[in-house]
Formats: structure tokens, C-alpha cells, sequence
């Protein structure tokens, strides 16, 4: 039986990611029920991590625990990181997607990825 | 716990401690400013061991595979042995002769150079004058290779500033300097012709500005270039004669001064240069940006100008970090 692609490789990898970053990034500094989290880092590295995540949820090769999902988010948690947060990111994930044509059943699947992390993220 | 050992002495390296903050609060004297991996005054080489990725983040290739690293933002988990730069060395320090020195406002020195050495730079990348081996900062080239025969520098003075008070007031035509670099990726790549530029700088910010501008046109940039120049009064702004003539000469070069003070006469916009620039050109999308000058500008703008649709890639900047005490 031929290999299946991954939904990596579906989304179109790498470049993928590389599409997406600004107009995801962008999303995520305009709205306002998130962008206060963002606001005080610089924004190259910022983008660099926003990279990190896309890769992470469109199921590419990343070596992230859950462990680290929870250090990496303490100091937000800490200020206040709640469910609805982690909604605004997985909205604006999707609209990202949506607005480069990706199709629904994929988007779902990336959907799905990002919410199997929120106990992480959100340190539960 | 890695050990840092300079100058045949072993130092231990604490938790979060960067190799300059290790050795410089033991007493190390070493050149450094932003304390941020920005202005590369601090370099140093690795003479055993290997430095970490972010420590050389920013760094020409030649200079990495040789195991040069900034240690300000360098926190390794294992030993280093570390040394500055020397005679010996490809960075090795060039010196320059000062040919001449004018003021071109009442606070902005324009220092001419002649490098002893031939200096491989584009316009908008910087150097690192030294006023001794462990003093130094960093200065954005306003001169254009093959179009300036020597190196130029706008040097704006600050409030007790050490060198920038020392170029305003002890530096002499003749005189011998010693200089490093260059370093930064802020310059005018050719390829996209057709372009358009948008270019804000405050203060000596226009420094850069000025060679990438002049570079641009000289390799045939034919997109439409602007240029927001701040200030708070006139007395701030300067080189408006000749921004004016290249005006006239280039029909797709729009020079926009800005004042943000009370007193605007006719012919300058009034307000600050990013939000004049804004106003006049609110989607920024496919643009290529520059940003120079004003840290909290440079930060402000950036941002304004990823929101207003650039892309990340697409946005130079240079923000004048002024060094951070201890
Ligand atoms: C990439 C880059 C490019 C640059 N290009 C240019 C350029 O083209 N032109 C230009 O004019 N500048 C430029 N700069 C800024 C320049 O490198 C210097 O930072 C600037 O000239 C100040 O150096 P200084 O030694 O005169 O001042 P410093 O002695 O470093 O002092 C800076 C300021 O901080 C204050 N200060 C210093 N130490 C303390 C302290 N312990 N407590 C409180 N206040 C303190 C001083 O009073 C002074 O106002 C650039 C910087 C970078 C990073
Ligand atoms: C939905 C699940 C999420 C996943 C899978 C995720 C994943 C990641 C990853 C991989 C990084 C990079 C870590 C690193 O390399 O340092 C990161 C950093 C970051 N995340 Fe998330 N994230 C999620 C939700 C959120 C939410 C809801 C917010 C805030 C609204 C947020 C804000 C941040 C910030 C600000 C950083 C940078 C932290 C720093 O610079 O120190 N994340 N995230
Ligand atoms: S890069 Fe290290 S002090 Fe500026």
C-alpha cells in the first residue's frame, strides 16, 4: 500500500508555513482579544515562534513536549491566559488558512491538532 | 555550570548570566553598548569550544565559521574559551584617518574617513568606531561605494555621551581612529527595480537613509522612493538642500521633513514622520521598508508598517540602541 501524505505534506509543508506566518501573525497583532499577550516582544524572534506553532499545528516535524507547551505559556498564564484565548488563536489560525485556500476537512484537522495542546498551554 | 576562561583566568558562568555579563562583573574591561546583540561592539571569538547559535545570529558567514560570537547574548551550557578580536585576525581592528569633520546642524557632526584598508560595505550597514579598545559604537555609513571616496558618518552628539562627546569635541582632522566592521543587514538590494520604497528616519537616523537613497538611484531604482525625515524644529533636520536637489533630478524621489514641534513653516509637514507617513500612504502592501533612528520609533513603526500590510521580509531596520548601564 502506497504511503498516505501527511497533513504536512497536504497543507504544502514548509512553504506553507512560510505563506502563512505573516498573515497569521498579523491576524493575531489586530485582534484585541489576544494582542496584549503579544505586545511587548520583538518581533523577529516573535515570528521565528509563530513559525514554531504553525509547524507544530499543521502536524509537521517539531520536537515540543507538553512540557514545554506548559513552561513556554506559564509566564502568560500567569497574566491572566484563559479558554477564550486559546479560541481567538485557533479562530484566527483557521481564517489564516482559509484566506490561502486550504480546504475545510484539512483546517479541521489543524483545529483539532491546536486543541489537543490547550490543557498544556493553559497549564492544567 | 560552564566555565568561561579569558586571558588564561577561568571564570564561572552563572544562571542566566551571558560570557559579557560574567566577565564584566568580575571586572573584565570589554567593549560593548546595546547589550542586545544589535550593534556587534561586543564581538568576540571563540578560541575553544563553540558558541551558541544565537550568539552569532546576525553575524557575516566568515566571521561564524571562525567562531566569532557576540557574548551578550551568548549563554552557553558548556565550556568556552574566549578571546578579543586582534591584529592577527580576519576582523582584525582598521584604522582610518579623519579627513574632515563639519557640523551639518547644531548637534550632528558629518566625519569623513579614509580607511587604511579597502572596507567591503554597502550603504546603510554600520561600523564600530573605537575610541580605545574597549569603548567603541556604532556608526551607519551615509556614503555610497565607488560614489564617496571616503567613508561618511552623521554622529549626532547626546547629553554627556562618551563617543559621541568625544567625536564633537577631541577629534581632529588627521588624526588616526581605528574602526571594525561592517556589520548589519540595512542596505538597498538591487533586483526589484520597480518597487516602491518607504524610508523613515529621525534625527541622525537619516544617516543610513541618505546612502541607501542615493544607492537606490544610482543602480537604477525606478519604483517611487520616500522619505520621511523627523525632527522637532528646523534646526533638527539637515542635508534638506541637498534632498531637495535629488528631488529635482529624480522624479520618482519625494522628500517629506516633518516637524513635530509648534513652529511649522510652509513646505514641511507638521507632525511626527510615521504618522505623516501613515496618513499619506495608509497600505504598505508588496513595500519595501526603511527604519532608522529613534529606538521606540523604530519599535512603533515596524509594527505599523507589518499591520498596514509589509511583509516581514520586506522591512529593514536600524534601531539606534544607545547603551544599557549595567
Ligand atoms: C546599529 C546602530 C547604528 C547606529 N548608527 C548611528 C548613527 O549613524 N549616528 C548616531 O549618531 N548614532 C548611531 N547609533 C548610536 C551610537 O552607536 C551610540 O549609541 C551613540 O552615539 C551614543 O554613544 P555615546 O558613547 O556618545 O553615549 P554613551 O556614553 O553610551 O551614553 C548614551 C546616553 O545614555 C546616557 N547614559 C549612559 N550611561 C548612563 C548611565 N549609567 N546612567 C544613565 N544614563 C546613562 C548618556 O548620558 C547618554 O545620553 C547607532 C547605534 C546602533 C546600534
Ligand atoms: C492553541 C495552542 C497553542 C500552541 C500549540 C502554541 C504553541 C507555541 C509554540 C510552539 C511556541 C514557541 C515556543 C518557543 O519556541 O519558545 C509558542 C510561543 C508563544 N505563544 Fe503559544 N501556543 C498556543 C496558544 C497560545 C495562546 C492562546 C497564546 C496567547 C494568546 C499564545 C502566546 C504565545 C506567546 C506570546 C509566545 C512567545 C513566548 C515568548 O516569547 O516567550 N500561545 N506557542
Ligand atoms: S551586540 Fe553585544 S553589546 Fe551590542
Amino acid at each position: 500500500m502506497s504511503q498516505q501524505e501527511s497533513l504536512y505534506e497536504q497543507i504544502g509543508g514548509e512553504a506553507a508555513v512560510n505563506a502563512a506566518v505573516d498573515i497569521f501573525y498579523r491576524k493575531v497583532l489586530s485582534d484585541e482579544r489576544i494582542n496584549a499577550f503579544f505586545d511587548d516582544v520583538d518581533m523577529e524572534k516573535q515570528a521565528a515562534k509563530q513559525k514554531a506553532f504553525l509547524t507544530m499545528a499543521f502536524g509537521g516535524p517539531h520536537n515540543y513536549t507538553g512540557l514545554d507547551m506548559r513552561k513556554g505559556h506559564a509566564h502568560l498564564v500567569a497574566r491572566g491566559l484563559n479558554d477564550s484565548h486559546v479560541d481567538a488563536v485557533i479562530e484566527d489560525l483557521g481564517a489564516t488558512l482559509r484566506e490561502l485556500g486550504v480546504k475545510e476537512e484539512l483546517i479541521a484537522q489543524v483545529a483539532a491538532i491546536a486543541e489537543s495542546t490547550r490543557n498544556d498551554v493553559l497549564s492544567r | 555550570m560552564a566555565i568561561i576562561r579569558y586571558a588564561k583566568d577561568n571564570y564561572d558562568l552563572e544562571e542566566n548570566q551571558s560570557v559579557l555579563d560574567c566577565l564584566t562583573h568580575r571586572g573584565v574591561a570589554l567593549p560593548f553598548s546595546c547589550r542586545s546583540g544589535v550593534c556587534q561592539t561586543c564581538l568576540m571569538r571563540a578560541t575553544g569550544g563553540t558558541p551558541t547559535e544565537a550568539s552569532q545570529q546576525g553575524l557575516k558567514d566568515s566571521l561564524r565559521l571562525q567562531n566569532y560570537f557576540l557574548p551578550c547574548v551568548c549563554y552557553p551550557d558548556t565550556d568556552l574559551e574566549v578571546a578579543l578580536p586582534d591584529d592577527a585576525d580576519a576582523q582584525a581592528v582598521i584604522p582610518a584617518t579623519v579627513k574632515s569633520l563639519r557640523l551639518l546642524n547644531a548637534d550632528i557632526m558629518h566625519v569623513e574617513l579614509e580607511s587604511h584598508a579597502q572596507l567591503d560595505y554597502r550603504a546603510g550597514q554600520f561600523i564600530n568606531l573605537f575610541q580605545h579598545q574597549t569603548l567603541g559604537r556604532s556608526y551607519s555609513l551615509a556614503s555610497v561605494p565607488h560614489q564617496d571616496d571616503h567613508l561618511h558618518l552623521h554622529v549626532r552628539r547626546l547629553p554627556q555621551g562618551r563617543v559621541s562627546g568625544w567625536i564633537h569635541d577631541e577629534l581632529r582632522p588627521g588624526q588616526t581612529v581605528e574602526l571594525r566592521g561592517p556589520g548589519g543587514d540595512c542596505f538597498y538590494i538591487p533586483g526589484d527595480h520597480a518597487q516602491s520604497m518607504m524610508l523613515i528616519g529621525t534625527g541622525s537616523g537619516l544617516a543610513p537613509l541618505y546612502g541607501i537613497i542615493r544607492d537606490a538611484l544610482s543602480q537604477g531604482h525606478t519604483g517611487p522612493i520616500y522619505l520621511f525625515h523627523g525632527s522637532r524644529d528646523l534646526n533638527g533636520l539637515y542635508l534638506s538642500a541637498e534632498l531637495r536637489e535629488l528631488m529635482a533630478h529624480y522624479a520618482n524621489f519625494n522628500y517629506i521633513p516633518c516637524l513635530s514641534g509648534d513652529d511649522v513653516p510652509a513646505g514641511y509637514a507638521s507632525g511626527r514622520a510615521h504618522d505623516i507617513a501613515f496618513e499619506q500612504i495608509p497600505s504598505l502592501k508588496n513595500w519595501r521598508m526603511f527604519l532608522c533612528g529613534h529606538p521606540e520609533m523604530v519599535r512603533i513603526t515596524k509594527r505599523k508598517a507589518f499591520l498596514a500590510g509589509a511583509a516581514m521580509k520586506n522591512i529593514y531596520a536600524d534601531a539606534f540602541n544607545v547603551s544599557q548601564p549595567l
